[in-house]
């Protein structure tokens, strides 16, 4: 089957590669560059594990064909936490028990990360509403919202120590 | 499970997509927001030989306002039908029912026109797009043709687009200042598909009676339809709570199907209690 040469930006950082065109996004990201934080669940859209951001929008991996990214900038779970410091989402789901076995967690936190960037200080209900698409089956989402809220608080004050 | 291989072809403008269509014909699939093509492609129900990308052609993702008309193009995505004041300020029921169609991960995808060509039975933009009277421009190499949205639909994720054609747009007349409208649905998850929705688009004159209506459901059978003698029982005179009642009561006669989600006569029930409620959305306080 024929390749396709497409450019990418993962993270901030440039990758040229060839892909096949049926190569799904997830799995040139996960398996040809090594963007393990991407999970592939159900593989039809339900499950959002495979959630990543394109040019800033929250997007499925898995419907999207590799070749269709061309030209785009995609943000992994990786790429929260380059500086080698957790980002402050990680760091809420952590506190609060967010997440048990992590499969799900990566899309969570991606969403979270999107709806904070919108919403700095969401209601319970635009949690709910912005991770109803992300299931999990081990936490029963309670403590999954309540690191949504925290990572909201942690984000509010690094704002506000950085402020002038 | 992984798609089957396929040819590729990503073309830069409609013309290049109508050909790429004429060319490769029953082989070819349009991919749009590929947010319904591509979960049938990875569970391998489809394997289409070649797919045509129009993500890139820009002319087909414009929306505009023009002479009492919103006009969508195909590739508008559901996200900005959700948000756009344009769209919230020219058909204000697009915006409410968009807000309902799977998740935000979705909506940022998925697009207007690959919603109506695929056809579900309970999309919530064919039903809400029925009760605004809307037109669906199709056009080939052969030439355009400008479908009301009522003939669109021939059965379940079947419509009357010919493989060589290509959704271009849709057309919605503007709400004015006497127009009245409702949206309701219902589903079992946030997010999930509707096992029943309605929507209702009325326009009432000086006296407050109504002028025009219509009315229609979804999700309940194997595609979203009209309610031609409800809008018959509304035509002529104020919204009243008897009036209301008997317009709904027609909603449970319509045609329902069974599946592990729900039998045919819940689905009736529920579409009968749903057109109450966009009735009385409508009305507002005023009834
Ligand atoms: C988890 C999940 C939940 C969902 N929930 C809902 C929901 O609640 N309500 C709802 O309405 N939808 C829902 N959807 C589907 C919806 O998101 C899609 O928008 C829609 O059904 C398909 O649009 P698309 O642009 O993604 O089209 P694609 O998947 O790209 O294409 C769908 C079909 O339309 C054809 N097509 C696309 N564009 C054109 C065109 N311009 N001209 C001719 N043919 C064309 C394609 O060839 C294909 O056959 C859901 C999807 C997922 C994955
Ligand atoms: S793997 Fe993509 S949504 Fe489940
Ligand atoms: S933590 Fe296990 S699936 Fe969510």
């Amino acid at each position: 089957m024929d390749r396709i040469s497409i450019a990418l930006s993962v993270n901030g950082k440039p990758y040229q590669l060839a892909v096949e065109p049926r190569r799904l996004l997830a799995d040139v990201l996960r398996r040809d560059l090594g963007f393990t934080g991407v999970h592939l669940g159900c593989e039809h859209g339900v499950c959002g594990a495979c959630t990543v951001l394109l040019d800033g929008e929250v997007v499925r991996s898995c419907l999207m064909f590799a070749v269709q990214a061309d030209g785009y900038e995609i943000l992994t779970v990786e790429g929260l936490n380059t500086s080698g410091e957790l980002h402050p989402v990680q760091r809420a789901f952590i506190e609060e028990f967010g997440f048990q076995c992590g499969f799900c967690t990566p899309g969570m936190i991606l969403s979270a990360y999107r709806l904070l960037q919108e919403h700095p200080n969401p209601s319970e209900y635009e949690i709910r509403r912005a991770l109803a698409g992300n299931l999990c089956r081990c936490t029963g989402y309670v403590d999954i919202v309540r690191s949504v809220q925290r990572a909201a608080v942690l984000l509010t004050q690094r704002e506000a120590y950085r402020a002038p | 499970m992984k798609p089957a291989p396929f040819r590729y072809v990503r073309p830069q403008t409609r013309m290049e997509a109508m050909e790429a269509l004429a060319r490769y014909g029953e082989d070819a699939k349009v991919l749009a927001g590929g947010q319904s093509l591509v979960p049938l492609m990875n569970l391998r129900l489809a394997r289409p030989k070649v797919l045509v990308d129009i993500n890139r052609v820009a002319e087909l993702g414009t929306l505009e306002r023009r002479d009492g008309v919103l006009i969508l193009g195909a590739l508008v995505r559901h996200r900005q039908v959700e948000r756009d004041v344009r769209v919230t300020e020219a058909c204000p029921i697009l915006s409410r029912a968009a807000a309902h169609i799977g998740f935000p991960a979705v909506r940022n995808r998925g697009t207007v026109g690959g919603s109506l060509a695929h056809a579900d039975p309970a999309a919530e933009l064919g039903c809400v797009l029925l009760a605004t009277g809307a037109v669906v421009v199709l056009e080939s190499t052969d030439g355009r043709r400008e479908v009301p949205i009522e003939d669109l639909f021939v059965g379940p994720y079947t419509t009357c687009i010919r493989p060589e054609e290509l959704l271009v747009e849709v057309r919605v007349p503007v709400f004015g200042e006497t127009t009245r409208w409702g949206f309701a649905e219902f589903t079992r998850h946030e997010g999930g598909f509707a096992l029943a929705l309605a929507a209702c688009v009325l326009h009432l004159d000086g006296q407050g009676r109504v002028a025009a209506a219509r009315v229609a459901v979804g999700g309940a059978g194997p595609v979203p339809v009209r309610l031609r003698e409800a809008e018959q029982v509304l035509q002529g005179a104020p919204l009243s709570e008897e009036r209301v009642a008997e317009a709904a009561s027609f909603a449970c006669a319509v045609e329902g199907y069974d599946d592990v989600h729900a039998p045919a006569w819940y689905r009736q029930r529920l579409a009968g209690w749903l057109v109450r409620r966009v009735l009385q959305q409508a009305v507002g306080e005023e009834m």
